[in-house]
């Protein structure tokens, strides 16, 4: 009873910590499409910046309006300033949308699972990210091509809406031009000025360069994507075991306690939001869940 | 003149299918290329060949009054374009246009159905690979109903 009660008392203890925002100050704040922005934050308190791995987020708490989970999107190897790309949903991103430079936010993070960049060292990488989900796997991409060495092939396949509703633009145009890096964009609706391609991220993936054997793919976008992409994966011959998902559900605590997103018997901001798909396969197709 | 052969035959549409078949088809085909921003076929023309792209890209458009055309989808290398050559009354329902330099094989619509009908063997390898590419083109379509990036979805 003793050792519960400690036990316990030590829990809440971290998660008092853990529930607490330190100030961060904007320093930039970039709009990226009509609904997406980037903002770069300092920490007002620790000027050296926050370590974390890519696919981590952060709680990002907008005063007076609220606190929301924000995918770090920025590169883990520059950790002064942290980066954000945000879409505007709701309340707390529409409070964030108005904020600018020299503005204060409050920031409690990182938290969840990382993209598991040093288990596909020696293999090929495919990234798969639709709308949004871009932001959650750039940082991956970062740590790819800084350890370029290290990995086999590496595609990013990327899908959104419109030509307009392209997230980093002149990144991806960047990204294209390097011969070490495949990388495939498609809009589900074309016009007249658009050159790519127009259709359904699944789609691309039979016509990426990687070995399905020796392969895996980091996954995130709408989970209606996913669902078809992962299809579209294991047709090729990927095993559920090589293939990563980022999840997305109703965050609220961060560290495992409200059971807000909780995930069948997972806490998606606890034990994920990156997950081995064979780790949920069967809760993944669980209308109920 | 070099034959069309090895290049139907390459082609992962007809893949697996046999040298014979391959070879009825190539009385049907012949090589083509459009120019950046040509037309290959607008809606309402008669639906006389399909092509088997080999380099390049097409764009299949639909044209709105007063907004100009919208590009419904991008066909590559490895794609077929057109399948109403298949079905009376065998008009196009869109536009077709190069977005880039494209080389492509045409088959002649009447020459293969003829074929088909001769040799239904041949048909109904024809009829099967048509019925996936537009099961899996069908599939493509119900997700870009589905607007997943929408504000909505």
């Amino acid at each position: 009873m003793e050792n519960t009660l400690n036990n316990t008392t030590a829990q809440q203890g971290h998660a008092v910590g853990a529930m607490v925002p330190r100030p961060h100050v904007i320093k930039r704040v970039r709009r990226d499409t009509k609904d997406t922005f980037t903002i770069e934050l300092v920490g007002a308190e620790n000027p050296t910046g926050m370590f974390f791995s890519p696919g981590q987020f952060n709680m990002l708490y907008a005063f007076g309006a609220g606190e929301i989970p924000v995918s770090i999107s920025g590169d883990p190897t520059k950790t002064k300033r942290l980066i954000h790309t945000v879409r505007v949903v709701g309340p707390v991103t529409r409070a964030l949308r108005v904020l600018k430079a020299g503005d204060t936010i409050g920031v409690r993070g990182p938290y969840g699972t990382p993209w598991p960049v040093e288990k596909a060292e020696g293999s090929d990488v495919v990234l798969v990210a639709g709308g949004i989900g871009l932001a959650a796997i750039r940082p991956a991409l970062y740590y790819l091509l800084a350890n370029r060495n290290k990995y086999g092939k590496i595609a990013l396949l990327y899908g959104t809406r419109t030509p307009a509703d392209i997230l980093y633009r002149s990144e991806l145009e960047s990204w294209r031009g390097r011969f070490d890096l495949e990388v495939d964009v498609t809009v589900d609706r074309g016009d007249s000025s658009w050159w790519g391609n127009v259709g359904v991220v699944p789609m691309l993936i039979p016509r990426a360069q990687f070995d399905p054997l020796s392969a895996v793919a980091m996954m995130c976008g709408p989970e209606i994507m996913m669902r078809f992409s992962v299809m579209a994966l294991r047709k090729q011959g990927l095993t559920t075991d090589n293939i990563y998902v980022s999840m997305e559900r109703n965050m609220k605590c961060a560290i495992g306690l409200c059971g807000h997103c909780q995930y069948g018997g997972r806490f998606v901001c606890k034990d994920g939001p990156v997950f081995a798909f064979d780790s949920i396969v069967d809760l993944f197709n669980k209308r109920e869940i | 003149m070099q034959s069309l052969e090895p290049y139907l035959a390459e082609h992962p549409f007809l893949k697996g299918m046999e040298k014979r078949h391959i070879e009825l088809l190539v009385g049907c085909a012949a090589n083509v290329r459009f120019d950046e921003g040509q037309y290959i076929f607008r809606e309402g023309d008669e639906a006389k060949t399909f092509y088997f792209i080999r380099h390049g890209k097409l764009a299949l458009e639909v044209f709105r009054p007063q907004k100009g055309p919208l590009v419904i989808q991008t066909l590559q290398p490895g794609d077929v374009v057109g399948w109403s050559w298949l079905f009376p009354p065998h008009f196009r329902h869109f536009d077709c246009r190069a977005v880039e330099l494209t080389r492509a094989i045409a088959l002649d619509g009447t020459c293969v159905r003829d074929k088909c009908e001769e040799d239904h063997q041949l048909g109904y390898e024809i009829m099967k690979r048509f019925a996936h590419l537009m099961g899996h083109e069908l599939l493509a379509l119900r997700l870009q109903l589905l607007d997943v990036y929408g504000e909505h979805a």
